[in-house]
């Protein structure tokens, strides 16, 4: 189907995105939001490999671990949620700094 | 030639969105990157012959996610958003990193075990996509189904119990305590006299207790 494509394209691509992903979490320290999106980010990376892979490997497995993925997206999603609405409840804000309790 | 130039135009889509998300200063405006994202990438699922996986992305991070996003952006102040610039020290530093695991992972992709000719390997005819992930999910990966399960259900009762507060200015009904009611304390025996009623000791003794309604 692909003429000039190959795996090490959509390696590329992925590898791309997830490095976006890692420097939005690394550069962004204003707020908690913008790290829950950039770790969505993250794990869309690793699902684009994932079915890259099966597509070029002619493997269904790829896919099924891609769908664990996003389960896991979904549940780490709906609990980072819940912390950030506690979060805001306790503390008036949800910048990061504000989470100093631990003097961490 | 098109499906790799439609591979291009995808690409492109799901960069942009990424930075639209990392560059964004109002978190609205990120979230609508992660819309182009997404829609960019379930696009790129579906070119790949992964059908159920890109139309459960669109379900699931347009649906669900991005939803519960805008909920949570609209329960807290935005205001706080337009904060005061710190002097990044962190930045240089942070750059490098990134710009080295970039690099780092190119190299990979391009160089590494799966090297630049991995073309499709040759399929016989193949069932429709989702049969395929039927047959796959429900024999081999059956646990791991039921896990994920588990897992869901893990981060439900979670939320709920995180975010749940007990209140105290509303009348509700305590079994226990209907139950635990004795006679000492919810009747009085009095003896009124003829014109008088009840009297007020009466009243000092009974208090409405929420009871069933």
């Amino acid at each position: 189907m692909f003429y000039t494509l190959t795996l090490s394209h959509v390696l590329t691509l992925s590898a791309l995105l997830f490095t976006m992903g890692m420097a939005g979490i690394v550069l962004n320290r204003r707020n908690i939001i913008a790290i829950l999106m950039c770790l969505e980010l993250v794990l869309l990376s690793v699902s684009i490999n994932l079915v890259g892979t099966s597509y070029f490997r002619a493997d269904i497995t790829g896919q099924i671990f891609s769908m664990f993925i996003l389960t896991v997206a979904a549940a780490e999603l709906a609990i980072g949620l819940a912390i950030v609405t506690l979060f805001f409840r306790n503390r008036g804000t949800i910048e990061i700094d504000a989470a100093d309790l631990m003097k961490g | 030639m098109l499906p790799d130039l439609i591979f291009a135009l995808f690409a492109t889509g799901i960069l942009v969105g990424a930075g639209l998300i990392i560059a964004a200063r109002n978190p609205m405006l990120g979230m609508l990157g992660m819309l182009v994202t997404f829609i960019n990438a379930a696009g790129l699922f579906i070119l790949f012959g992964a059908e159920f996986l890109g139309l459960l992305l669109i379900m699931v991070y347009l649906g669900a996610i991005a939803v519960m996003f805008l909920f949570v952006l609209m329960t807290i102040d935005l205001e706080f958003f337009k904060l005061r610039e710190k002097p990044k020290a962190y930045l240089p530093l942070g750059l490098l990193t990134v710009a080295v695991l970039a690099g780092e992972f190119i190299l990979a992709a391009n160089y590494g075990l799966f090297s630049t000719n991995v073309t499709m390997l040759p399929t016989g005819e193949q069932p429709q996509n989702i049969i395929q992930i039927g047959n796959v999910l429900f024999t081999t990966y059956v646990l791991p189904f039921q896990l994920s399960g588990l897992v869901l259900l893990t981060a439900m009762v979670g939320a709920i119990v995180l975010t749940h507060r007990p209140r105290s200015d509303v009348k509700r009904q305590s079994i226990t305590k209907q139950v635990l009611r004795t006679k000492e304390e919810g009747l009085t025996m009095t003896k009124p006299k003829l014109g008088h009623g009840t009297g007020t000791n009466v009243a000092k003794h009974w208090k409405p207790k929420s009871v069933a309604k």
